[in-house]
């Protein structure tokens, strides 16, 4: 009931042994320690422990590591390149779009699925792609501020990373 | 983490070899997305010994297109179902209601086979183990009583998918491979009217795919018009209290054809009856409210959520009216 997994994770290539039974969240922040994503729920209802799998958003605790072979896995961990934050980072800390932060993750990452299909997503696009996503603090309006400030400054954090 | 159970993991490439492995293992599960199956395993209402896991059988992934007929296999997302244009154009009932599936993340990965397959739900059955323990649990699940009707011996956990009542409309047939070889069957035969136990699969059956029939209104060829509706407490995640999906076709003013089928308020998702008693009646005002009393009079939701029976009914009805108006 031990499976070898050989998957990417946050760019890295691995090959570890797992139980069958392990959810991905656990692999994640236990095996791993990269804890990151969060886990705000008994299953499938708050999407606090949203990560990427092949640029697709999912629930990691919902989704077991085993079914991941070959998968390409992207967790909040992996978003900062060389020290600077990636857009959506930058637009949740300037637009305070976290307050206790719990939810943080899993927005960031079910937002950052969304610009990668659609760079320029009005407002109903982020509340549609954010429905699965709850947080109990800000209320909302600061995230998709947040997100939206992400979407105006992805271009020029392009241009920045090729200037460097 | 919650209690997982030990469990092997299968993962077969075919719907031969997926039946083989359940068949050796009758305690385990078919595991398609997982956004209910390992819900309720955390939860500890299942608690399988092994799990086939049906998403990499490329047979179940695809939507094939024919002249009459559209063939949806059984692990095809919900998103991907939902952007199928084809079925758009047949079957928006069907399009609509898996769009309106849980959240965004959730149609990611849920499947079409795990929608229809999904365990019937209720307030004292959906919760942790600690909960359920606390209340003594219930019929459907290591108690004694129902706390919904305590005095019978009768579960009336609802099935709560939002795509059956859409594919009902349409007449699909569900083709099923089991350890007696492939069958084919009437969508609406896969359910039965009892919360404990509301799909005939028989042991170890996968539901392979799903064959609907394009079907054109009675007087031309274009695709029959239909829509769904569903009633839910917040807006962008919840199941259905009531969810309605209408076929309906007019021509020179009255109703030709006339199809509505219901989901969460029973066991089992059902095709409404006496609908053809509103063939060559004009959709005015009279005829959308004596629809709306029909099915309200059918939704015999019981008091399987935190909202009320009653409110269940009436909005089952409400929804009705407002998707026949829509389609008018
Ligand atoms: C927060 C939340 C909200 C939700 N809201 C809704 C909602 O509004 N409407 C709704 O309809 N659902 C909802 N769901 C339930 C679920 O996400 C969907 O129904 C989804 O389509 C289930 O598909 P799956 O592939 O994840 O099924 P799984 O969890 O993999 O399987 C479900 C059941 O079907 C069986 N099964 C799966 N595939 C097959 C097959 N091919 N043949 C035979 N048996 C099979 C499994 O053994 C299991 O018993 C919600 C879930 C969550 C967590
Ligand atoms: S209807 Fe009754 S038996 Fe069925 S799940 Fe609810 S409480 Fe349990
Ligand atoms: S922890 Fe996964 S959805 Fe809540
Ligand atoms: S910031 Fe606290 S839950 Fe969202």
């Amino acid at each position: 009931m031990k499976t070898v997994l050989s998957l990417s994770v946050n760019g890295t290539t691995r090959d570890d042994v797992i139980p069958d039974n392990m959810l991905l969240v656990d692999y994640l922040r236990e095996n791993i320690g990269l804890t990151g994503t969060k886990v705000g729920c008994d299953g499938g209802e708050c999407g606090a422990c949203t990560v990427l799998i092949n640029d697709r958003p999912r629930h990691s605790c919902l989704t077991l590591a085993v079914t991941c072979q070959g998968a390409r896995i992207e967790t909040v961990d992996g978003l900062s390149r060389d020290n600077r934050l990636s857009a959506l980072q930058r637009g949740f800390d300037e637009k305070l779009g976290a307050q206790c932060g719990f939810c943080t993750p899993g927005m960031i990452m079910a937002s950052e699925a969304l610009l990668r299909a659609n760079p320029k997503p009005d407002e109903a696009a982020i509340r549609n792609a954010l429905a699965a996503n709850i947080c109990r603090c800000t209320g909302y309006v600061k995230i998709i501020e947040a997100v939206q400030f992400a979407a105006e400054i992805a271009n020029e954090i392009a241009d920045e990373a090729l200037a460097s | 983490m919650e209690f997982m159970p030990q469990m092997q993991m299968h993962q077969p490439t075919s719907v031969e070899d997926a039946v083989s492995l359940h068949g050796a293992a009758p305690d385990g599960r078919y595991l398609a997305g997982g956004s209910d199956l390992l819900v309720n395993i955390r939860r500890g209402i299942e608690q399988p010994d092994s799990l086939v896991y049906v998403n990499n059988i490329p047979e179940m992934r695809a939507i094939t297109e024919t002249s009459d007929q559209i063939t949806i296999g059984g692990a095809v997302t919900l998103r991907e179902l939902s952007g199928n244009s084809a079925v758009a154009e047949h079957f928006a009932a069907v399009a609509q209601a898996a769009g309106e599936v849980a959240g965004p993340s959730h149609r990611e990965y849920g499947t079409v086979g795990g929608n229809l397959c999904l365990d019937t739900r209720c307030v004292f059955y959906n919760q942790s183990e600690w909960w359920r323990a606390a209340n003594n649990y219930c019929l459907k699940y290591r108690g004694e009583i129902c706390h919904v009707a305590p005095g019978g011996k009768k579960c009336f956990a609802a099935f709560s998918g939002d795509v059956a009542p859409a594919l009902l409309l349409f007449d699909a047939e569900v083709e099923i491979a089991g350890p007696d070889g492939r069958r084919r069957m009437p969508l609406a035969d896969l359910y039965r009217n009892d919360g404990m136990d509301h799909l005939t699969l028989r042991p170890g059956e996968l539901l392979v795919a799903i064959h609907v029939a394009k079907l054109t209104t009675s007087i031309s060829s274009a695709p029959i018009a239909s829509a769904y509706a569903k009633s839910r407490i917040r807006g962008s995640i919840d199941f259905p209290l009531a969810g309605v999906a209408v076929a309906m076709a007019v021509a020179g003013g009255k109703i030709t054809d006339l199809r509505i089928a219901l989901t969460g308020v029973s066991p089992l998702p059902f095709l409404a009856k006496g609908m053809d008693d509103f063939i060559g009646r004009e959709g005015d005002e009279t005829c959308l409210e004596e629809i709306r009393d029909k099915i309200r009079t059918q939704a015999k939701a019981m008091k399987t959520t935190t909202t009320p029976p009653h409110y269940r009914r009436r909005v089952a009805g409400a929804l009705a009216q407002k998707l026949a108006a829509s389609i008018f």
